[in-house]
């Protein structure tokens, strides 16, 4: 088996790869450099919640288009993520509640909603589908919708990146400034739940972070400044996907999870091996002169 | 007596109902250096905010004619993320923010004056590190030079000498005199009342409501500092609403 076959062919041969490779690359692009974010604002778990508040949506989506249209599950997703975000953000600055706490309560309710609406209507198949992901079955339109979201997400990033930052970094100086932090919060709330919509289509509910929050550590180990690891992160995201796509289809195995398990793999190397990694400490290299 | 350039007007400011600071009434002069003293829980930092716009007053009114541009504010150190990747540099360049704004390009003589924040706050060459880096003192020192990019009229310091090391907090002390000598406005809160004796020649002192506000030798009475203690006692969760004149 040549190079040829093992890293081209398959992509060659079939649409479906093709598919989902763009796919991948455009999921990669947006969403590592989101979750490097998410990461650093502390909320890499409320990825995970919000991933699986998209679920209701997605899935009253499912039963009004009566098929699995990814378009019509990504617009349900869509409005459920964003009114679980929204709800969320509102009971923390109006009640006792934390965002991490109240982010629990609704995710845990949008996800038993949306199970309990796929099991109405829909197989078991179907449930598989939600929250794994069909990326082999990406087609035209949906593939537009993910490059869409790609696009707005970048463009997005470099507008607000500034804002964004002092948000992050110094909330106190934003608000001394008049920079309306919570403006900032609530469009980088929304630019999440983009991304996790279209993750969701390639990847299902369960792993929609998977591209997300895995990129972000591997590119906090490896890089020192902000926009290093936010290229590192989306790096890694677009590696992860190629070669998770190209090790599924010659392994037999299930493409979205395969994928994350490349991610997984890469962060894994990164722990040992990555300047902040563990080598390092057991391995220390000599201190320098200056 | 200069001008008054921002007032209090029967200030409360509350946390669930409790009152943080209550009926806080006077003004900050123009070109005045004044301390907010007090002791822990007095609600200095809350009055603070108050005063910058960041916490809704629940009774009574703040009257300036300043815009946000005229105001520096500094954080207190806990409030910031010490380990978000971001320089030195960039760090202090943050400091331009009225000129280039949320989205605005940072002309190159703010890239100067960052540089030169810097020299000032003695950490020349320091603009590439990484903040994480950096110790507390060397930190604030950042944060300092990021007020001097500011160029504000009036400028607020939260506990900005608080766990900071005797050779910074000399230094630190030295900017805040310069910056009363260009006829700036400087309200700090702060908690060591040998400091605000030494530095600050106006103070007012709270603990929950105003207890003295004015030269600091006669704020710092032993009898206002014995009340002042007495006052900060914890919240009465029976309390009756306050119904205490304007």
């Amino acid at each position: 088996m040549t190079a040829y076959d093992i890293f081209l062919a398959p992509l060659a041969d079939y649409g479906f790869m093709r598919r989902a490779l763009v796919a991948c690359l455009c999921l990669g692009l947006s969403s590592g450099p989101i979750g490097v974010f998410l990461m650093l604002r502390r909320m890499s778990l409320v990825g995970d919640a919000m991933s699986h508040a998209v679920l209701p949506g997605a899935a009253i989506g499912y039963l009004v288009a009566g098929s699995l249209s990814l378009t019509a599950m990504g617009i349900g997703g869509l409005v459920a993520g964003l009114s679980v975000a929204l709800l969320s953000g509102a009971v923390s600055r109006t009640t006792v509640l934390q965002e991490d706490a109240s982010f629990a309560s609704f995710y845990l309710a949008s996800l038993a909603l949306g199970v309990l609406i796929v099991s109405l209507r829909g197989s078991n198949i179907d449930l598989l589908h939600v929250l794994f992901g069909t990326i082999l079955a990406i087609d035209a339109p949906a593939l537009y919708q993910i490059g869409a979201i790609a696009t707005i997400t970048l463009l997005a990033l470099a507008l607000v990146y500034r804002p964004l930052v002092a948000e992050c970094f110094d909330p106190g100086f934003l608000a001394a400034v008049g920079g309306r932090g919570p403006v900032y919060h609530v469009l980088f709330l929304l630019l999440v739940v983009l991304n996790l919509v279209a993750s969701f289509q390639a990847l299902g509910t369960l792993m929609a972070v998977g591209l997300m929050m895995l990129p972000a550590a591997i590119a906090q180990l490896w890089a020192k400044n902000l926009p290093a690891m936010m290229a590192t992160a989306a790096a890694s995201a677009v590696a992860s996907g190629y070669l998770g796509l190209i090790a599924s289809y010659h392994l037999s195995l299930a493409s979205g999870p395969t994928i994350v398990m490349t991610a997984a793999l890469i962060y894994g190397g990164s722990l040992l091996f990555a300047p902040s990694g563990i080598a390092r400490r057991i391995f220390p290299r000599p201190h320098l002169k200056g | 007596m200069s001008a008054p350039l921002l007032k209090l007007h029967d200030l409360t400011v509350t946390y669930e109902r409790h009152p943080a600071v209550h009926h806080i009434s006077g003004a900050f002069r123009a070109g005045s250096l004044t301390a907010i003293a007090g002791p822990n829980g007095a609600g200095k930092s809350t009055l603070l905010k108050a005063i910058m716009g960041e916490l809704r007053p629940a009774t009574g009114r703040i009257e300036h004619h300043l815009t946000r541009a005229d105001i520096g504010y500094l954080p207190q150190a806990a409030d910031i993320n010490r380990r978000f990747p971001i320089s030195v540099a960039d760090t202090v360049l943050l400091g331009a923010w009225r000129k280039a704004g949320a989205f605005g390009r940072v002309a190159g003589y703010e890239m100067e004056k960052a540089t030169a924040a810097l020299s000032a706050v003695g950490l020349e060459g320091f603009g590439q590190r990484p903040i994480g880096s950096l110790s507390a003192g060397q930190f604030q020192r950042v944060l300092f030079a990021r007020l001097l990019m500011q160029d504000a009229r009036l400028i607020l310091l939260d506990e900005p000498f608080t766990a900071i090391d005797a050779r910074t907090t000399r230094d630190l002390l030295d900017i805040v005199g310069r910056w009363h000598g260009e006829g700036r406005t400087v309200v700090a809160v702060l908690h060591d009342f040998e400091q605000v004796r030494t530095h600050f020649p106006e103070t007012l002192l709270i603990a929950r409501e105003a207890i003295g506000w004015g030269p600091t030798a006669e704020v710092l009475s032993p009898a206002n500092l014995i009340k002042a203690r007495a006052m900060a006692e914890r919240w009465d969760e029976d309390a009756e609403a306050c119904e205490m004149p304007a």
